[in-house]
């Protein structure tokens, strides 16, 4: 796997000349320079270092790849504004390189043991903190010393590996909440439901009106984790949600049988068949206004929505379950940018996050997007909608907020509930909750063993 | 490190000379050659990776960093990896008793294998005997049956994705079951998916199984099949007590055809579930690639499962060698 051996052996010798020059043209080699020097070992490394040297204030300019996941068409313009303006910014040029959003995720162990670009797109917490553990990525402390102004500390501490280091710049997160039809609404005179038995009794109504009360979809595998997230924190609270995902409480637990207790109360009206369809073709069940709500990320129905159809678009909050957490909590997953420690251009790599950590960067971004929110404090982008507008109030009001179960908890252990929940979605009985928990608490011994 | 499981079967032994000769130097040479390179070839492509998957069984390892000879200890945070280390049986010990797609893995494999047996195969004999008979318009129907075999699994996969798809798809469509309240998932249902799957598999099969049938038939000597008739004996004995036995080395390579397409059957599962798990479309192939190529790479577990594919497919190998043997001997 580790193909850069070779290269790499002659490689010292030829750097060190170069740096040594660049030392004689007094510019100094700053030890983060030295560390990526010595991390690194690559081709592109020594033409960063030839072009540093010829650049007047030491200020790192060339060439960086950087891997991207966003491969759906609007995100990936919107990255595309971003990197350029980063370039402009910042004099390094980047070349982005786009792979499949769930092959990227798949291949990450791979690709950062391989050869991977000098910075590539991923997510924060538990998620980034396991490759961080492996010593797969390289900690980014001075960049955050410059940038870290910008972020309040649920997103710093959101930013950190196990170890205590910075290993991501984020960019956005965005809201998992219950969306609706405006129209919809007001047609048939539905109120926004503030607790469960509201909710539920609109979803009854919305049933006898002829709509399919919440669209939903599971084939993709991930998005049934988020209605589980939503109950959990509502009906037990973060604390307890959070010790879940790391184990510190059993799966056999009484607090997840009350989880999955009310979701086979919700479940008659969820649409049908869910393990067979994708989460696109759910929020087009919303869009043609064949269902009244669904519950997903923004980063999905909205962005899914077509530009004429989204001033229609509006949400709501998960319902309150227990009155002890009210409505304090929800996902609201965190993206951003991590160094790959195989990454080359360390230096360019590293001007280029601080661009990206600052405000005008998030807006710049935020101009082709309408579906996620900056995570730079206080940001309010020129070119928010209405929904992004209440996104940021929306996880503003949140006391705490999770990621998402694929981010808060080892992969392993998501992969392993996504199964689950999808026996659960096909046969949602009591007997069922009970064997799921069994089967959850046991892999969850062997994967946290 | 995934065990190939279209392991080849080596080529027929030479037969025994029965007067030695005298080999020259460069016959000497040319043997060493020509045995020496496939040998290595067959060593470091096969045998290597499978050994090699069989080490990795008994390990813990995420790919991540050096395989540490040391037993595994605690993990120094809950959840983290750790660097690879010896597991002991323990991955065996998890796949039978603890991973819960494993026994439906092994016995999916095994309804694939049999719905091969039992209507692939017979389904393609019919089409090839019915098409060797010279129906009108014989070509046409050759090449309808025969064009899913010409298509990749992974676009069988998206045709048929149309067809099932739920609200969107044919036969929901056709059957007006396309509404929320009564709609039929055929691909996501884990009662229905793998039979939903089976008869994409079923499609492309028969035709394989039909284009090797019909070369067979075609080998047949005609003057056998009118010896029978002018015997008086009918067509479908014609078929059975004549016809068929002189098929049997095309009946041996439809045979091993089955047992190593069921058993490596991965594509239209794998495009199904878009790489995701879908709970009714366990395969061992699909949980092998899934363990190790997912995004945290359990390759000891995912070996664990490799060695117990290899294992399987060792069978039906062994038979068939054995066969082969058996044979040459018998001839010889």
């Amino acid at each position: 796997m580790v193909d850069q051996s070779v290269p790499g052996v002659a490689s010292p010798s030829r750097r060190t000349i170069l740096k040594s020059l660049a030392g004689l043209a007094g510019i100094a080699a700053v030890p983060g320079a030295l560390a990526a020097c010595s991390s690194s070992g690559g081709n592109s490394s020594n033409t960063s270092g030839a072009a540093g040297g010829s650049s007047s204030a030491g200020a790192a300019s060339g060439t960086i790849s950087f891997g991207s996941n966003y491969s759906d068409p609007q995100p990936k313009d919107a990255f595309a504004a971003l990197t350029q303006s980063a370039t402009a910014s910042t004099k390094v040029k980047v070349n982005i390189n786009t792979v499949d959003h769930n092959t990227f995720q798949n291949n990450i162990s791979a690709y950062l043991q391989g050869t991977p670009d000098d910075l590539a797109t991923w997510f924060a917490g538990y998620r980034l903190q396991f490759f961080a553990a492996q010593g797969l990525l390289d900690p980014i402390d001075d960049v955050w010393d410059k940038i870290g102004g910008n972020f309040n500390d649920a997103t710093k501490s959101l930013s950190k590996g196990a170890d205590g280091k910075y290993y991501l710049v984020p960019i956005y997160n965005y809201p998992w909440v219950v969306f609706y039809n405006k129209s919809t609404f007001s047609k048939n005179g539905y109120d926004i439901p503030q607790n469960w038995d509201q909710f539920i009794a609109l979803a009854k109504q919305m049933q006898k009106d002829g709509l399919v009360p919440l669209a939903f979809a599971e084939k993709d595998g991930w998005p049934a984790l988020g209605t589980f997230d939503i109950i959990n924190l509502r009906v037990n609270g973060y604390d307890y949600h959070i010790k879940l995902m790391q184990h510190k409480i059993p799966w056999t637990d009484k607090g997840v049988t009350d989880v999955f207790d009310h979701w086979r109360e919700v479940m008659p009206y969820l649409q049908n068949g869910a393990n067979g369809r994708l989460w696109q073709d759910a929020a087009k069940t919303l869009e043609n206004k064949q269902a009244g709500m669904m519950f997903q990320g923004s980063n999905q129905v909205a962005a899914n929505y077509a530009a004429s159809n989204l001033a229609d678009l509006d949400f709501f909050p998960y319902p309150e379950i227990n009155s002890a957490y009210g409505q304090d909590y929800m996902d609201a997953p965190t993206d951003g940018f991590m160094m790959p420690k195989k990454g080359k251009n360390k230096d360019a790599a590293k001007a280029i996050l601080e661009y990206i950590g600052t405000g005008d960067a998030e807006s710049t971004f935020l101009k082709t997007d309408h579906w996620d929110v900056g995570v730079a404090q206080g940001l309010v982008a020129p070119s928010y909608n209405a929904i992004q507008k209440k996104s940021t109030e929306a996880i503003s009001q949140c006391k705490s907020v999770s990621q998402f179960m694929d981010r808060d908890t080892v992969p392993d252990m998501a992969t392993a509930m996504i199964k689950l929940i999808q026996g659960f979605i096909d046969d949602p009985s009591a007997s069922s909750v009970q064997s799921l928990q069994k089967s959850a608490e046991k892999q969850a011994k062997t994967i946290f063993g | 490190m995934v065990v190939d499981t279209e392991v080849q079967a080596p080529p027929p032994v030479p037969r025994r000379r029965r007067r030695r000769r005298q080999l020259t130097r460069r016959d000497k040479i040319v043997a060493t050659l020509f045995v020496g390179i496939p040998l290595l070839l067959d060593l470091a492509f096969v045998w290597f990776p499978a050994l090699a998957s069989v080490f990795l069984s008994f390990t813990k390892w995420t790919g991540v960093g050096s395989l540490h000879l040391k037993a595994c200890g605690k993990p120094p945070l809950p959840g983290l990896p750790q660097p690879g280390c010896m597991y002991g049986v323990q991955n065996y010990n998890i796949a039978f008793t603890n991973y819960p797609d494993f026994w439906p893995a092994v016995r999916h494999n095994l309804i694939w294998l049999i719905v091969f047996m039992v209507i692939a195969a017979p389904l393609g004999m019919l089409f090839a005997v019915l098409i060797d008979r010279g129906l009108r318009g014989g070509r046409v129907y050759q090449s309808v049956l025969f064009l899913p075999v010409m298509l990749s699994l992974a676009l069988i996969g998206i045709i048929w994705e149309l067809i099932y798809s739920n609200n969107y798809g044919l036969i929901n469509t056709i059957i007006g079951h396309n509404k929320n309240n009564n709609l039929i998932d055929w691909l996501g249902d884990p009662s229905l998916n793998l039979w939903a799957i089976l008869v994409e598999a079923v499609w492309r099969q028969s035709g394989y199984v039909m284009v090797l049938y019909l070369a067979g038939l075609k080998a047949v000597d005609p003057a056998l099949r009118e010896a029978a008739k002018i015997d008086g004996a009918n067509e479908w004995q014609t078929f059975w007590r004549v016809t068929f036995p002189t098929l049997k080395p095309i009946n041996i390579v439809i045979l091993v055809v089955t047992v190593i397409e069921s058993l490596r059957a991965f594509d239209l599962v794998y495009i199904t579930g878009k790489g995701n798990p879908v709970k009714g479309l366990e395969l061992l192939s699909v949980e092998v690639t899934q363990n190790i190529v997912g995004e945290t790479q359990r390759i000891g577990f995912g070996s664990t499962l490799g060695v117990v594919l290899l294992v399987i497919s060792l069978v039906p190998i062994t038979i068939f060698l054995v066969q082969t043997f058996r044979r040459d001997e018998e001839e010889r």
